[in-house]
């Protein structure tokens, strides 16, 4: 605003009428495809070939509606909730405690210890794959939730704990002084007053841990053989593999899917843009 | 600063100052809570992450020197054949190329959209906001689905580059179904994925920015381009550091993106370094072989990452 004030009024047109027009290009570019995703799901295979950009002449709610009434899709919405779930809950249970430690306790070997965790933030996942898959498989956790959840966790746990760490510390020490001498231990100063001050904190990285694991794709693909347990981006790919000359269905089926992102993203938008985007500064 | 030298103070110093608490029962009292609390505390992080992060990375450069299908025991010690293995092969030749090639994109393309959207959006305006959430969305959702969604959009008989190219007249490509043009049409995705993260990067930093830093540079007679130039974009160089090394470690573990659109192909045009992992290594369950794949991509992440955070990021 005080840039406008400022600007000259020369030349300040021009520079506004390129900004819109850039603007509007951008937007173009990112929401066709996802407007024509929506759409597409409500066109027959007809109308999506010779109408694929505007409104459906012809509403076909049968796309949807075909999908909802059948348990596959509320199967793979479930194991996708449970993984996700289970991610989120041991996620935070766990790095909360660690970072706990690290933040408010001093003992010989602590940066250390610190270090060694933060270095999970530097290795591919990737490089792991295959000796995570024969550890799990001689865990026998081969085709099981937790054989899903707990490399997860485990890869996310170097993050969460430096985001939990940093809010941590910047609570007034004066609560653990305080609670120490009225006689609250630790555990107790941890989690009658750490924890209900952390919400916030929790929140954000109990979003990002979530986002990851809701759309997680290489773990449950090496982990996971049955379709019985498959999340939904290896369940959509199965479905795409088999209706793939069906786009009106596998447009309806990529919408439904996304959905609980899309309605997640407008819900606790301010967690996740903190969350995604904090998690990438530096602890 | 009295408050950081408070800051983790033993809580035995804390006894010693305050009479009320300083019997030495309780200090030591104090001491076995402290002890207590790690010993419940550190152990379940510390295991999982070991066993399921550490561990494995590990293993993985041991059982790259065997050649084994993952049954039994590595037995069969082969050196580093499996290394000149990878090297020698094509596929990973192509891999290799076109991990350069996204990081290319990633930084003359994505990183200066993502700049300029930035600089635009931080003021406010209406619409800023909307805009911000719409740039953004891309980068919230599964990178499955985003790569089905272009496969659709790329579909030579119903997507939408179909649609256009009938729309004027012309012959529909098949991008994904040709090596010429495979390649092109996964980068545009990425651009289209990725960019609005970096601009919410940016974004943040600029509304960290002090106002009245412009404004001073502004009476003092610089044009709107040489603010830019000359304040806003040196206050920008840290998050512009940081975002580059994000783009980079990104570019070179790219997968989900590439099983929905080509699966690294036709004829491993389409392949990147994890991908080839994926489907020359696990897909085939040549341990030996995809440990060795694991192991070059270990390499290069970490040797990035340690030489970026010393020689650019040194002052952070």
């Amino acid at each position: 605003m005080s840039d406008d004030a400022l600007s000259e009024s020369t030349g300040f047109d021009g520079t506004r009428l390129f900004k819109v027009l850039f603007l509007a290009a951008v937007a173009v570019f990112v929401a066709t495809p996802l407007v024509a995703t929506v759409l597409g799901g409500f066109k027959s295979l007809g109308e999506l070939r010779t109408n694929p950009f505007g409104l459906p002449q012809h509403w076909v709610f049968e796309n949807y509606s075909g999908i909802l009434t059948t348990a596959r899709y509320w199967v793979l919405m479930r194991n996708s909730l449970i993984i996700s779930g289970l991610t989120v809950l041991l996620t935070l249970i766990t790095a909360s405690m660690a970072a706990f430690v690290f933040s408010h306790i001093r003992f010989f070997g602590r940066a250390l210890l610190l270090n060694y965790m933060t270095m999970g933030l530097l290795f591919p996942a990737a490089t792991a794959i295959l000796p995570l898959f024969i550890k799990v498989r001689d865990l026998g956790l081969l085709d099981s939730y937790f054989g899903v959840v707990l490399p997860q966790v485990a890869f996310g746990l170097a993050m969460s704990i430096l985001l939990l760490r940093r809010f941590f510390k910047d609570l007034p020490d004066e609560l653990l002084d305080a609670a120490l001498v009225d006689g609250c231990s630790y555990v107790g100063f941890f989690r009658f007053v750490i924890l209900p001050l952390s919400r916030p904190i929790l929140a954000t990285v109990g979003t990002i841990i979530f986002v990851h694991s809701w759309n997680a794709y290489l773990v449950p693909l090496v982990m996971l053989n049955t379709d019985r347990l498959y999340p939904w981006p290896l369940g959509i790919m199965v479905y795409q593999g088999e209706y793939s000359a069906d786009w009106h269905l596998v447009l309806a089926f990529i919408t439904l899917t996304i959905l609980p992102t899309i309605i997640l993203f407008f819900v606790a938008q301010k967690h996740i843009i903190a969350g995604l985007t904090s998690g990438a500064v530096k602890g | 600063m009295s408050f950081q030298m408070t800051r983790g103070r033993r809580p035995a110093a804390l006894a010693a100052r305050r009479p009320s608490a300083a019997t030495p029962a309780s200090a030591g009292a104090f001491d076995a809570g402290k002890w207590t609390a790690i010993l419940l505390f550190l152990p379940p992080a510390l295991l999982l992450f070991s066993l399921f992060v550490v561990v494995p990375v590990g293993e993985a450069a041991w059982y790259s020197v065997f050649n084994w299908n993952g049954f039994g025991h590595p037995t069969n010690w082969v050196g580093f054949d499996n290394f000149r293995a990878v090297f020698a092969n094509r596929a990973f030749g192509i891999a290799v190329r076109n991990n350069l090639l996204i990081i290319a994109v990633s930084l003359l393309v994505q990183l200066p959209l993502a700049l300029s959207l930035a600089l635009i959006l931080a003021d406010r305006f209406r619409g800023a906001v909307a805009l911000r959430m719409l740039f953004f969305m891309p980068y919230v959702l599964a990178e499955v689905a985003a790569g089905l969604i272009f496969s659709f959009v790329y579909d030579g008989d119903y997507g939408l580059l179909a649609g256009i190219f009938r729309a004027v007249g012309a012959e529909p490509p098949y991008l994904l179904a040709s090596a010429q043009t495979s390649m092109l049409a996964i980068l545009i995705v990425i651009v289209w994925k990725y960019f609005g993260f970096h601009m919410m990067l940016f974004i943040a930093a600029l509304q960290g920015i002090d106002p009245s830093l412009k404004e001073a540079a502004r009476i003092d007679g610089a044009s709107r381009w040489q603010v830019l130039r000359y304040v806003v974009i040196p206050l920008l160089y840290p998050t512009i550091r940081l975002s580059v090394f994000f783009a980079v470690l990104g570019s070179l573990q790219l997968f989900d993106l590439v099983m929905p659109l080509t699966r690294g192909g036709p004829a491993d045009s389409s392949q990147t370094m994890v991908s080839f992992l994926y489907t020359f290594g696990v897909m085939r369950m040549r341990v030996g072989f995809g440990s060795a794949v694991g192991v070059i991509v270990f390499v290069i992440c970490v040797a990035f990452a340690f030489s970026y955070q010393r020689w650019v990021m040194r002052d952070e």
